[in-house]
């Protein structure tokens, strides 16, 4: 078991890090722990417990900005936007469900460490996207900084986009700043019943093709619509497009938006508390929670990215080849895909089926044994892979954060 | 810049000829008088005639430019349309400037997926122009759209006045293909969202031409709103205007743009464009929404009540495409507008934090007294970005230098009161020694530390950026001490 140190503040961090590269020792670095079970199984001698480094340090909603301490709760910083009307625009979703873990944790160190998002991505980006500044202890255990505290900032090269997604391998973050957002005065959701996974691409490619200002658009196959406990408990494929921001704009948008769908198929509407239970479990990956049966977590369970039009064809590879169920988030951008338990997690097919469509997927569940075994990253070709390499060590030589969590060897 | 490499001057013909030898024809000029258009970029107080110019027209010919160029030690300066307000493509007298114009087409539009792949020559304007008529446009607008290249807009990570809702270029890309300075040749993302591993295109984004050169580029492009307006105000007070701006995002309004001007660019405007500006206020506030008509006509209702407890002194919301345009003419018009008023202006470009503008203006006010130049003010209010204007005559001994001291200190209190040294114009050469006012010595090496993992001759585009220039080896160097680093006291399980 690796000896845990928890910095009381980013002093201790640099402190532990040079302490690691005196001592040639390794790194994780963990907030909560609520994504731990992502990448490939780590094996340091050190746990860097950053979960102490707590603290809104700054809030200014008129400025559209927040910096915390990078172990503040994410559930924290989450409830004092809300109580101001705003709110984390990238939609962080919540592992918790898919892995197993307890819902609600996460520091938004590490919502930013895994450059995470959820359904709103298709319009409002992804973490990365929020990201204006930081502080943290590199891996030659060195304080330095990045970006500012300003939305609009070109002075130097924006280091929150390389740490954003990074996954603790480049740096120690101890405190960061992001942007935030007005959240929306309401939300509906149009409801598009009994479509074929192409013909949903279809109808969401229409959708978002239209000036009707779509914040979320996902396609869940029958069988995987009835697995989702928001009142819409069908039997029956559903595809969803929500409307979100003031009233008289929703209002409108959805009467465009329904002549728009009407050709596709039966509509019916979810109004916002409805609305918002389907895109929490659309974001948190509901239909394929690891607490549904006791074997699940044995169930690898993949994340890809690929261009929506291709959306369609990239799962069909997949179902004809193997046991798989699956649905679309992002108008058919992303694709979750739950498979029957075998040796290599599927990836095989996976990878081959994603580079024949384009795009990328990760390995999002499988057990350690296999994670260790395979990449759960998407493989890089030389070049590529020979540039991150070279990017890790500029920030971390030795190796002592997270070594190897994505590829081995960086 | 960097001390010019004698060596490489002293093999300037046998290099000229190499380079000829990737790129035939006309794509290599090493005439002076042919490469005078080449001698500077926007930022024209600066200029210097580059050893070579080469035009490439495709990624092979690049690669092959810039492998030959790693191997024998030539610097190279890459550059789209010239359009940099920081000298970003300012040459070097010992480097190759790269010139990216040929690479004009658009590869491919793809309204199923809302992207176009585009060359890195394209001008900004030219992508909306070819997506419009399928009711789409590119939205990062910087004033020069017209003119400059997507391939500079990535490497400035250009804004304009929609970033506020619509975000920089670095919120409207999907891919890239990169030619390292060694030639190999990167692809970085695609038609999907988001980085499989690091964030490559996020970093390459904003660079300044210091980590590669972009051969194509996959942006993203938007279903245009139904329709927009805009609401003309006017304050007594920068403090009036501040406030409203404030209170406008508190309500939880976004607008597609808000523009801020002071009394001297309100003059100079209104004198040009005849927009039909007040000119007894102090600060006018342009506020523009789009969206769908109910949505637009609801939120224009409530900023005009929220002027109005602002104290406004007039408030115009605009009845027709015509007068919303008109309204924007005068903005848009401002630089040129100062540009009749003044022989010369010089343009700034600090972000602070928007609370701060009323104590950043009463500085300036003091700071323009004491340097005796005259100074207009145009911000984009909705971000914090200020383009302070100053006034000065290029003919007069002394005032340039003046000009630029006074531009020093403006940026200084931009970061003094929380902000940035450059929100959208980019570091270039302009910026380079102020670095250290934002960035320490720590911050700036691990910043060319990546540069590093990139180009490790230090190369690419070198004398921008960063005002001390470090060798790879030097910034890579450690001093650990083994085994002598006592455990520190920290709450161990």
């Amino acid at each position: 078991m690796a000896d845990t140190v928890q910095p009381r503040d980013a002093k201790d961090v640099e402190a532990a890090v040079q302490w690691a590269l005196a001592e040639g020792k390794t790194a994780e670095i963990v907030g909560h722990g609520s994504k731990r079970a992502i990448g490939r199984p780590a094996q340091t001698d050190l746990t860097l417990d950053l979960s102490a480094l707590t603290g809104v340090t700054l809030y200014e909603p008129e400025e559209l900005v927040l910096s915390a301490k990078a172990g503040t709760p994410l559930a924290e910083i989450e409830a004092l936007l809300a109580a101001n009307g705003q709110q984390l625009a990238f939609e962080p979703m919540d592992y918790a469900g898919i892995l197993g873990g307890v819902a609600g944790r996460g520091t938004i160190g590490g919502a930013l460490a895994a450059n995470v998002s959820g359904p709103r991505r298709i319009k409002a980006g992804a973490a990365r996207d929020h990201f204006l500044g930081f502080y943290a202890v590199s891996g030659r255990g060195e304080t330095f900084k990045s970006g500012g505290r300003v939305v609009k900032n070109v002075t130097g090269y924006d280091l929150c986009k390389l740490i954003a997604g990074s996954w603790g391998t480049l740096a120690a973050m101890t405190e960061v700043t992001i942007k935030v957002l007005p959240r929306p005065e309401t939300e509906q959701t149009l409801l598009v019943r009994g479509l074929e996974p192409a013909r949903a691409i279809e109808a969401m490619t229409s959708a978002m093709g239209s000036s009707c200002d779509v914040s979320g658009a996902a396609h869940l196959p029958a069988g995987v619509a009835v697995r989702v406990e928001a009142g819409v408990i069908a039997a029956d494929a559903v595809t969803a497009l929500r409307l979100e921001g003031f009233s008289p704009s929703v209002a409108e948008r959805k009467r465009m938006l329904e002549a728009l769908m009407k050709p596709f198929g039966e509509l019916a509407t979810l109004e916002a508390p409805g609305s918002r239970a389907l895109w929490t479990a659309v974001r948190d990956v509901a239909p394929f929670a690891a607490d549904r049966s006791a074997r699940q977590d044995e169930q690898p369970l993949w994340r890809i990215s690929t261009a929506p039009s291709r959306g369609a064809e990239l799962a069909a590879m997949i179902a004809s080849a193997a046991q798989a169920q699956m649905f679309y988030d992002w108008a058919g951008g992303l694709i979750w895909v739950a498979l029957g338990a075998c040796d290599d997690a599927g990836a095989a097919l996976v990878r081959r089926a994603v580079a024949a469509a384009g795009g990328h997927a990760t390995l999002i569940r499988a057990p350690a044994s296999v994670r260790a075994a395979i990449d759960v990253f998407a493989p890089q070709n030389a070049a590529v892979a020979a540039l991150t390499k070279r990017v890790k060590e500029s920030f971390d030589p030795r190796g002592v954060l997270n070594p190897g969590r994505m590829w081995a060897g960086v | 810049m960097p001390a010019p490499d004698q060596a490489v001057l002293a093999r300037r013909e046998s290099i000229v000829a190499a380079l000829r030898a990737i790129v035939p024809g006309e794509g290599v000029i090493a005439a002076e008088r042919e490469m005078r258009p080449y001698e500077s970029d926007g930022l024209t107080a600066y200029r210097q005639l580059p050893m070579v110019v080469v035009l490439p027209e495709t990624t092979p010919q690049v690669s092959r430019v810039l492998a030959f160029c790693h191997a024998e030690g030539i610097k190279v300066v890459p550059r789209g349309a010239g359009t940099s307000l920081s000298g970003g493509a300012l040459p070097l007298t010992d480097g190759v400037l790269l010139g990216m114009a040929k690479f004009n087409r658009i590869r491919e539009i793809d309204f199923a997926n809302r992207l176009a792949v585009v060359e890195p020559g394209v001008t900004n304007l030219a992508v909306t122009e070819a997506v419009e008529h399928a009711g789409f446009y590119y939205a990062p607008d910087p004033s020069s759209q017209i003119a400059c290249t997507i391939g500079g807009n990535v490497a400035e990570n250009s804004g304009g006045v929609h970033c506020l809702k619509y975000g920089m270029t670095t919120n409207n890309l999907l891919g890239c293909e990169l030619v390292l300075m060694t030639g190999e040749i990167v692809r970085v993302g695609g038609k999907h969202l988001d980085a499989g591993g690091y964030d490559l295109l996020g970093i390459i984004t904003g660079s300044e031409g210091l980590l590669g050169v972009v051969t194509e580029i996959t942006v993203r492009i938007l279903k245009k709103p139904d329709c927009a307006r805009a609401v003309l105000v006017g304050f007594a007070s920068s403090e009036d205007a501040g406030e409203c701006v404030a209170k406008i995002i508190g309500a939880g309004i976004i607008p597609g743009g808000m523009e801020m001007m002071d009394r001297p660019a309100i003059h100079a405007v209104e004198q040009f464009v005849h927009a039909g500006y007040p000119l007894d206020v102090e600060a006018l506030l342009i506020v523009e929404v789009d969206g769908p008509r109910a949505e637009v006509d609801h939120l224009i209702a409530r900023i005009e009540a929220i002027a109005r407890s602002c104290r406004a002194l007039t408030c115009r919301v605009s009845t027709s495409e015509q007068e919303r345009l008109l309204f924007w003419a005068g903005r848009k018009a401002a630089f040129p507008a100062v540009g009749r008023i003044s022989p010369d202006y010089y343009c700034m470009d600090g972000t602070i934090p928007r609370a701060r503008l009323p104590q950043v203006l009463k500085r300036m006010r003091e700071l323009s007294e004491t340097y005796g130049l005259a100074v207009a003010n145009v911000f984009h209010a909705g971000d914090g970005n200020l383009h302070p204007l100053i006034l000065y005559d290029a003919n007069k001994p002394g005032e340039l230098e003046r000009t630029e001291k006074f531009g020093a200190d403006i940026l200084k209190l931009c970061v003094e009161v929380g902000g940035v040294l450059t929100g959208e114009h980019g570091v270039g050469v302009e910026k380079r020694d102020l670095m250290p006012a934002m960035f320490s010595e720590a911050d700036l090496k691990q910043q060319q530390r990546l540069k590093c993992a990139f180009d490790d001759k230090g190369l690419l585009n070198p004398g921008k950026v960063f005002p001390t220039l470090h060798r790879c080896a030097e910034l890579g160097r450690m001093h650990v001490h083994a085994g002598r680093v006592p455990f520190p006291d920290i709450p161990r399980f």
